[in-house]
């Protein structure tokens, strides 16, 4: 699908010709990334983080396949074999630190991404499909990082499997089977890293295939933008080849130098020390904490404290933190108002705005120890979390009354639309 | 209807939490904040170690692995492995060959006879890693090839650690945790995680080790560099990491800024980008 005045595919060497009629694959990328795609004019960088999280999506698989060929799978060679890799493979240090911090990365820029949906009103009418699977991606996503950080078998990977598979005893009646059925035992061992490497290796290609059904659905109303409003004529929108190859391209470079310096200079400063001690079952490291990226997931599972009424206070936790991701799900739905961007939404703006603040202090809570006065902060941040989706939401929605809207993104940028002004008189 | 299933099902969460809230904050008045031995009489500060190998540019300094690895050799390796690190590897602290044929062949390993296959003790060759040490004291050595990046502070802590014994704690702290006193066969050290470390103080005496470079061995000295050697074994890849990042960056900065004038060419005549 495209708007009537993008450029048609015309193959003018034989080759293509013939190639056209037998693989019109070159037409699909004309069409997907090349001067068959419009996009609208007016978006800005925060719109790079889509392209950029492809890239990191390559990055994770490229380095990983390597990689998977010099590591040993099994808890008594495990945590060696990592460091075979990082002393004896050539360059497996930089295949090794730009993995992890490949990880990192890209959780970064999804955050980018996903708050950049929050605050443009991205996941609404017609985009909700691109959103539904963008949250599948993510849920994908953290279940790749957990199980990759068990892989190297230090006091952290252990730890980690411990606890999170831990969460899953909670649930009433079928929570210890399930548990020993997702571990394949009563405490993480040789079948939990056999089968977490397995799936480890599977699930970056689900993400992959995922991420093609989320931007062939982007395709199908074209991206979104700052104002909100739709497409209406053809100049509001360029085309991708050469505008955006050219803008994500130079973007490129910026993430690039951003994540060298972490791979090449900082390598360890996002990663826990715990994780260079080989693991050791009979020894429970001081504070069991994950990766940063889900300190904020981790602050709301451990704010629920006390039993309340029939649940137990752990599965309350788990419950929470499940749903603090599955409510994005249902966001297009719950927030009714007619105006995308937050640009144009005076008080829905101010909300956004506390929870990116309360998000990062959710962050801060998960990474510091579960003791007071933590506890207690991150119980007041958990609240507005969820008060923040399941109700402010739903309620400033319906009693805003958003700024008004430009005609079209052209007047948006230019100060005025002449063509679309006389279209609209007739 | 979605929104009211919505509004409620917020409303369960928070008052889940107020009680969660309640019943801590009851709890938190009768108790206080945590107060223990570590957190009130614990170093959390670190003394400041300067490394040749610190920086974006940083270098091992050779001379000073090499003593490391002497006071490594000469203490430390009575008590601690460090099984990561082969002796082949050991030309980059700038040993030869014979030199390092020399160091393995006085190591005993254990390993697979290729003639019997029994498990037979022959001299270490350059292709072994260090051996596992047998300790039979109290408390249980770490191996220390990461030992670097396995703690929080690095080469400092571990300068830190080893400068940073007590003769004997302060009065206050057996007065209020009565717990955390120095148990018999413990050494007391604020910069151990829980203050009393069952490893005997290993540097004790200036002179301890002969430094073949004549930089005198003072105590200080020799806690430096041993933590410059534990760098290297948790790191043997720093130099070219480095140097590989120094590269990468000014190539990046290069074609970055390239691929800027060309969006910049690219949309010239556009506004709004
Ligand atoms: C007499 C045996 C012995 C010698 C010699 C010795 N250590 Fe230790 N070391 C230990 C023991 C035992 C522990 C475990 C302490 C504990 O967990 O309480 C330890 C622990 C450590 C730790 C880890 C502390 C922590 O944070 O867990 C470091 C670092 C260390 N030693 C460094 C050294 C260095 C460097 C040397 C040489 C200069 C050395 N040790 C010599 C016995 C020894
Ligand atoms: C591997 C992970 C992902 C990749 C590779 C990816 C890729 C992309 C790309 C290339 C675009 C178009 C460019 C842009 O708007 O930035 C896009 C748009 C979008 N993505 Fe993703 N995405 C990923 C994950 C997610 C997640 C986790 C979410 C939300 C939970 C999400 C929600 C959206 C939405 C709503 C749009 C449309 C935005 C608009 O047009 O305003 N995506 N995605």
């Amino acid at each position: 699908m495209s708007f009537p005045w993008a450029k048609e595919y015309k193959p003018s060497h034989p080759f293509m010709v013939w190639m056209d009629e037998k693989l019109p694959l070159p037409r699909l990328v004309y069409n997907a990334v090349g001067g068959g795609y419009e996009v609208p004019r007016n978006i800005n960088y925060l719109w790079n983080f889509g392209f950029l999280a492809g890239l990191c999506l390559v990055i994770q698989i490229v380095t990983g396949v390597v990689l998977a060929m010099h590591f040993g799978g099994d808890t008594r060679v495990a945590f060696d074999s990592t460091e075979h890799i990082m002393r004896d493979v050539n360059w497996g240090w930089m295949l090794r630190y730009g993995h992890a911090n490949g990880a990192a990365a890209f959780f970064a820029v999804i955050y980018m991404h996903i708050f950049r949906g929050f605050y443009y009103g991205s996941y609404k009418a017609p985009r909700e499909m691109i959103w539904l699977l963008g949250v599948v991606i993510f849920l994908l996503m953290m279940a790749t990082a957990f199980m990759g950080y068990v892989l190297p078998w230090g006091q952290m990977s252990y730890w980690a499997a411990q606890v999170i598979t831990g969460l899953f005893s909670a649930i009433p009646l079928i929570g210890d089977p399930l548990k020993e059925w997702l571990l394949g035992g009563f405490a993480p061992d040789n079948a939990t890293l056999n089968r977490f490497f397995s799936l480890h290796f599977l699930l970056p290609f689900v993400i992959l295939g995922v991420v093609i059904l989320h931007v062939w659905s982007l395709h199908i109303p074209g991206s979104s933008n700052p104002t909100g409003v739709e497409v209406k004529t053809e100049s509001d929108t360029v085309p991708f080849y050469p505008y955006f190859v050219a803008k994500d391209g130079w973007t490129i470079g910026v993430f690039m130098i951003v994540y060298g310096m972490f791979v090449f200079f900082m390598p360890n400063a996002l990663g826990h020390p715990d994780n260079y001690i080989p693991a050791n079952p009979m020894q429970t490291p001081a504070h069991i904490v994950p990766e940063w990226y889900f300190w904020p997931f981790y602050a709301i599972l451990r704010s629920f404290t006390q039993n309340f009424l029939i649940f137990d206070a752990k599965l309350l936790g788990v419950m929470a933190m499940f749903a603090a991701i599955l409510v994005w799900f249902f966001l297009p739905w719950l927030d009714k108002s007619p105006v995308r961007s937050a640009t144009y939404r005076p008080l829905y703006r101010k909300f956004f705005w506390v929870l990116v603040i309360d998000v990062l202090i959710l962050g801060y809570l998960g990474g510091a120890p579960a003791e007071q006065p933590y506890v207690l902060i991150s119980q007041l941040a958990t609240m507005y979390y969820f008060l923040h989706f399941l109700v402010i939401v739903p309620i400033v929605s319906s009693i805003e009354r958003p700024d008004p809207l430009p005609f079209s993104i052209t007047e948006a940028v230019l100060g005025h639309d002449r063509a679309a002004a006389s279209d609209a008189q007739g | 209807m979605i929104r009211i299933i919505s509004i409620l099902t917020g409303l369960f969460f928070t008052v889940a939490l107020l009680w969660s809230l309640a019943l801590d904050s009851i709890q938190l008045s009768k108790d206080g904040l945590p107060h223990t031995a570590a957190h009130a009489f614990g170093e959390h500060k670190l003394k400041p170690l300067k490394l040749a190998s610190d920086g974006a540019f940083g270098k091992f300094d050779k001379a000073q692995l090499q003593r490391g690895f002497a006071v490594y050799q000469n203490v430390c390796s009575a008590c601690h492995s460090i099984k990561q690190v082969s002796y082949r590897s050991l030309t980059a602290l700038g040993y030869n060959e014979v030199e390092v044929k020399a160091i393995a062949a006085a190591a005993t390993i254990n390993a697979k006879d290729p003639l019997t296959g029994e498990m037979k003790d022959r001299p270490g060759l350059p292709a072994d890693k260090f051996p596992p040490v047998l300790y039979a004291g109290t408390g249980t050595p770490p191996d220390l090839s990461l030992i670097t990046k396995a703690r929080h502070g690095g080469a400092a802590y571990v300068y830190s650690l080893l400068t940073g014994y007590k003769d004997s704690q302060p009065a206050k702290l057996v007065e209020h945790f009565p717990d955390a006193k120095t148990p018999e066969g413990m050494f007391y050290n604020p910069y151990f995680a829980n203050l009393n470390i069952a490893m005997t103080p290993p540097l004790t005496a200036d002179g301890q080790v002969t430094y073949s470079d004549g930089t005198p061995a003072t105590v200080d000295q020799m806690a430096k560099d041993v933590s410059a050697f534990l760098v290297w074994t948790a790191e043997p890849e720093l130099e070219k990491r480095h140097q590989t990042g120094v590269w990468w960056l000014g190539f990046l900065l290069f074609v970055t800024v390239l691929a800027y004038m060309s969006y910049r060419n690219v949309w010239a005549e556009k506004k709004g980008h």
